[in-house]
């Protein structure tokens, strides 16, 4: 009776038969175990949940399985190739960006897909357009100097 | 009145955080440890005040089968050289797992990553009151300093014991011990193998001062920071066990609805799902999250409700609705307000207030209210409960994890033996999560599902069936002579709470009170508790009076004040901002300060006030701190900062709004929280005093925002505002 469906998440091809109108949140949390992703508000007003689809940042509480099937899904769990950090996992450890860090995973998802748009950002570029993402903690101030600096590692040439 | 030596201890009363004994306190045999352990070297520190009450037992390095009961804190070497240590305290984001870690490197001189903390969990760590109070650095980190420097000297024991020379001679350094004069050394791995050492320590051992750490004092960063930002952490609403159900519980309407009517067929005959019904209770555990939702839904119910007063009539009720004053104060059934058994009135007075007032050249009588707001710990309560025969395990986020197995041996009548808690590091709590009512509604579900079950609140649900910061009125009235000499200060404050209310200028005649009173909402802690109130009526206060003397707010203040760590703190702060510099027009400068729990603080911002749309901005925020030694300065500035950013929600637009039993904006699309583009340019000036024991940083360096941007509001525009938040829609003057 259940239909499965197929979720292309860290370059791995999941099978869910969870109901195509679940939010994307609960299917990686609930049923994929990938719980990085974390559940803040479920009205997509703070950020917690971000993850990539095709490579832009998207609330996934507020995205339902069935729209997200059949597209690329990256999170948090997907974003460091082996051993290594991406530079803005990186920049975050770095600038100790967090406190509880229950944040953290869908501030580095936002500020990935803010990266891949515009390399070079200001401090007000980068607090404009992460403005969707709630830090309680108020570590505001860190994770812009975190994004500077994931922003000017991803810009030098690779070694 | 007779707790002012509690009071300079910053440990006054404090009716909203929870601060119950433990009922019961049983022998620890340390076979026991061992056997769970493996071989090693084992030390345990015993609370100053229990060892007093042991004397007779247990001495110095006891060898008997028996360790002393009232254990703070203990550490444990094992053959492998880890160094693991178990505290009581748990991790919600203020860093102790790393600054307490710092401390054992400190003292034991091994390496970071050679120690691993164990915190939090009920049957392993030691019984510890909870997470709150800034208590941590003080105490906890002491401590464990003190476990570590006698585990040290137990290691140099035993290596001076094997090589026959005398220990003066011999190093502890980076995990090993050695001994310059015939070049040899040996790890504490080799020291401990095949060994069983245990120490009790009396906490009196000397410890390395402030002056000559080399670990301690520096900044380093959270020691487990990689598996949070890899996601690989498990917060405790990432927990997960086989056969795990998901839980979803029915709520009434409204606060205090009795339940008059319920019908559980249609929830019943949704596959998986169980429905658990138990008194006011009902609940489900069902094989997912959605199909648990799909059944609560299913449920049909009717409900008891009351009508209750709103926000708008708030501040008039608490005005009017003082308890008689040896009351703990009352709320609706199942508040911290009935169940906490401190929360008395206080007061106390020296000198003649009336009479000072009545021969002051001056006079001032004003108003502050507070609003109720809300934690909103981005991770919302969350547990997972576990029944194995009459036991229960439940992995949950809490300040107090011995207060949450007190809860639920209570309300599942069992002793607290078979309750075992268990603290994953988590999603903050600010003073928001004493309490274990989501522990307790996934083990009654667990319990009738005869399968383990993780209940996580909805946003909503932790908006309403939390708790609030306390609201508040605060009535001040002053007298001044023409020279600015305050002369009488008469300071009562209304249901918000005790903590911070003394000031800290210098008033020959001064009657302050704290008058308990019946609230509408439930209310409980939060960071700062009170003294944000207090200190946001008595800055505010300090302005205004400056004001009608004409002097600079500064120099008034400087004036009133002996206390050297304060002048010194207004003084740093002060001298960073530029206090006096010239502004643009439509700016204004502000400042508040003080001291709570061993910490002191200056806040001075400067705002910017747009007239065309009555937008406040807070553009610059300096922070003078002062909390003694400092045991980890990168910690201690994010905790500043952060504090900061959190005073800035209060102070300008957070607030609950309720009427008859429901909240009206309880979700983050309705209730505005500090985002990006609130923060301020932060500035932040550390005074390290190498000579005064470490406090805990962060609840107080926050009081000051509030009154410094009122004060700077009024500098900017004239227009005074009185009540927190001060601008929720922008300044409306009319």
């Amino acid at each position: 009776m259940a239909t499965t469906r197929q979720l292309n998440v860290n370059g791995r091809v999941y099978t869910t038969d969870a109901d195509p109108e679940t939010s994307l949140l609960f299917v990686l949390r609930d049923h994929l175990d990938l719980t990085g992703t974390k559940y803040g508000c479920g009205e997509g007003q703070c950020g917690a949940c971000t993850v990539l689809i095709d490579g832009k940042a998207r609330r996934s509480c507020i995205t339902r399985l069935a729209d997200a099937a059949q597209k690329q899904i990256t999170t948090i769990e997907g974003l460091a190739k082996g051993d290594r950090l991406h530079p803005v996992q990186q920049a975050f450890l770095d600038e100790a960006a967090m406190q509880c860090a229950y944040c953290t995973s869908g501030m580095i998802m936002s500020a990935v897909s803010l990266l891949s748009v515009k390399a070079e950002l200001s401090a007000a570029e980068i607090s404009r357009s992460m403005e969707g993402n709630v830090c309680r903690c108020g570590t505001y101030v860190r994770i812009v100097a975190a994004v500077q600096k994931a922003a000017k590692v991803m810009q030098e040439p690779r070694q | 009145m007779s707790n002012d030596l509690d009071f300079q201890a910053g440990r006054e009363p404090e009716r909203y955080e929870l601060t119950t004994p433990p009922r019961y306190c049983f022998e620890v045999d340390r076979r026991e440890f061992f056997k769970f352990l493996g071989a090693g070297v084992l030390v345990v520190c015993v609370w100053k005040d229990a060892r007093g009450m042991q004397e007779s037992g247990s001495d110095k390095g006891a060898r008997g089968q028996s360790l002393p009961k009232e254990i703070g804190a203990w550490l444990h070497i094992g053959e492998d050289g880890t160094v693991t240590a178990y505290t009581g305290k748990v991790e919600v984001g203020q860093n102790i797992r790393t600054s307490l870690t710092q401390g054992i490197a400190e003292e034991l001189h091994v390496p970071v990553e050679k120690i691993q903390m164990v915190m939090g969990d009920t049957k392993l760590t030691s019984y510890d009151r909870g997470t709150f109070g800034s208590r941590t650095t003080p105490e906890m980190n002491l401590q464990l300093r003190k476990v570590a420097s006698a585990a040290r000297d137990i290691l140099i024991g035993i290596a001076a014991a094997q090589w026959q020379v005398d220990r003066n001679r011999l190093v502890a350094s980076e995990g090993k011990i050695t001994d310059s004069a015939n070049q040899r050394s040996v790890e504490y791995a080799a020291l401990v193998k095949g060994k069983q050492f245990t120490e009790t320590l009396p906490a009196e051992d000397p410890l390395i001062p402030a002056t000559q750490w080399t670990v301690a004092g520096r900044s380093l960063p959270k020691v487990n920071g990689r598996d949070f930002v890899t996601g690989k952490h498990r917060y405790p609403s990432d927990q997960k066990l086989p056969d795990m159900l998901y839980g979803k519980i029915l709520r009434p309407p409204s606060f205090g609805a009795t339940l008059s009517s319920l019908d559980t067929h249609g929830a019943e005959t949704i596959p998986g799902a169980i429905v658990v019904h138990d008194g006011n209770f009902v609940g489900v555990a069902a094989p997912s999250a959605e199909i648990a939702s799909r059944a609560v839904s299913a449920i049909r119910a009717e409900w008891k409700s009351q009508p209750q007063i709103s926000n708008k009539e708030l501040f008039e009720y608490l005005r009017k609705n003082e308890e008689p004053a040896e009351s703990g104060g009352s709320g609706p059934p199942g508040s911290l307000e009935r169940s906490d058994s401190s929360g008395t009135a206080f007061r106390s007075e020296t000198g003649s207030v009336d009479k000072a007032l009545a021969s002051a050249d001056h006079r001032l009588q004003q108003a502050y209210t507070v609003a109720y707001i809300a934690h909103i710990p981005l991770e919302p309560r969350a547990a997972l409960a576990q029944w194995s025969g009459d036991s229960v395990t439940v992995w949950t986020g809490t300040q107090r994890p011995f207060g949450v197995r007190a809860e639920l041996a209570e309300a599942f009548r069992m002793p607290e033996e078979r309750v075992r808690v268990l603290m994953p590091d988590t999603g903050s709590a600010y003073g928001g999560k004493h309490t274990g009512e989501t522990a307790i509604e996934a083990a009654r579900l667990a319990r009738t599902a005869k399968r383990p079950v993780k209940l996580v609140w909805t946003r909503e649900e932790e908006f309403t069936w939390a708790y609030f910061r306390p609201a508040g009125v605060i009535e001040v009235t002053s007298g001044m002579r023409k020279d600015g000499t305050i002369v009488a200060w008469d300071f009562h404050n209304y249901n918000s709470g005790a903590m911070g209310i003394r000031t800290f200028y210098d008033i020959e005649n001064q009657r302050i009170q704290f008058h308990v009173t019946r609230t509408p909402l439930r209310q409980g802690s939060y960071r700062a508790l009170a003294a944000t109130a207090n200190h946001f009526a008595r800055e505010s206060d300090m302005d205004e009076l400056a004001f009608l003397v004409k002097m600079d707010p500064l120099e008034f203040r400087l004036k009133n004040l002996k206390n050297e760590r304060l002048r010194a703190v207004f003084e740093a702060a002060a001298k960073k901002f530029g206090w006096g510099q010239t502004k643009a027009a439509g700016h204004g400068f502000g400042m508040g300060g003080g001291f709570e729990k061993g910490g002191n603080v200056a806040t001075f911002v400067e705002v910017a006030v747009d007239r065309s749309t009555d937008d406040v901005k807070v553009l610059r925020m300096v922070t003078a701190f002062e909390c003694g030694a400092i045991v980890n300065p990168d910690g201690l500035l994010n905790q500043i900062e952060g504090a900061n950013i959190m005073g800035i929600g209060g102070a300008l637009f957070e607030a609950i709004e309720f009427s008859n039993g429901r909240i009206l904006n309880g979700r983050l699309s309705d209730y505005r929280v500090p985002r990006f583009s609130d923060v301020p340019v932060l500035e932040t000036v550390l005074l390290d005093r190498k000579d005064v024991p470490s406090a805990g940083a962060g609840e107080s360096s926050m009081v000051g925002v509030a009154p410094a941007i009122a004060n700077a509001i009024f500098d900017a525009t004239g227009v005074r505002l009185r009540s927190l938040p001060l601008v929720p829609n922008g300044l409306r003057i009319s």
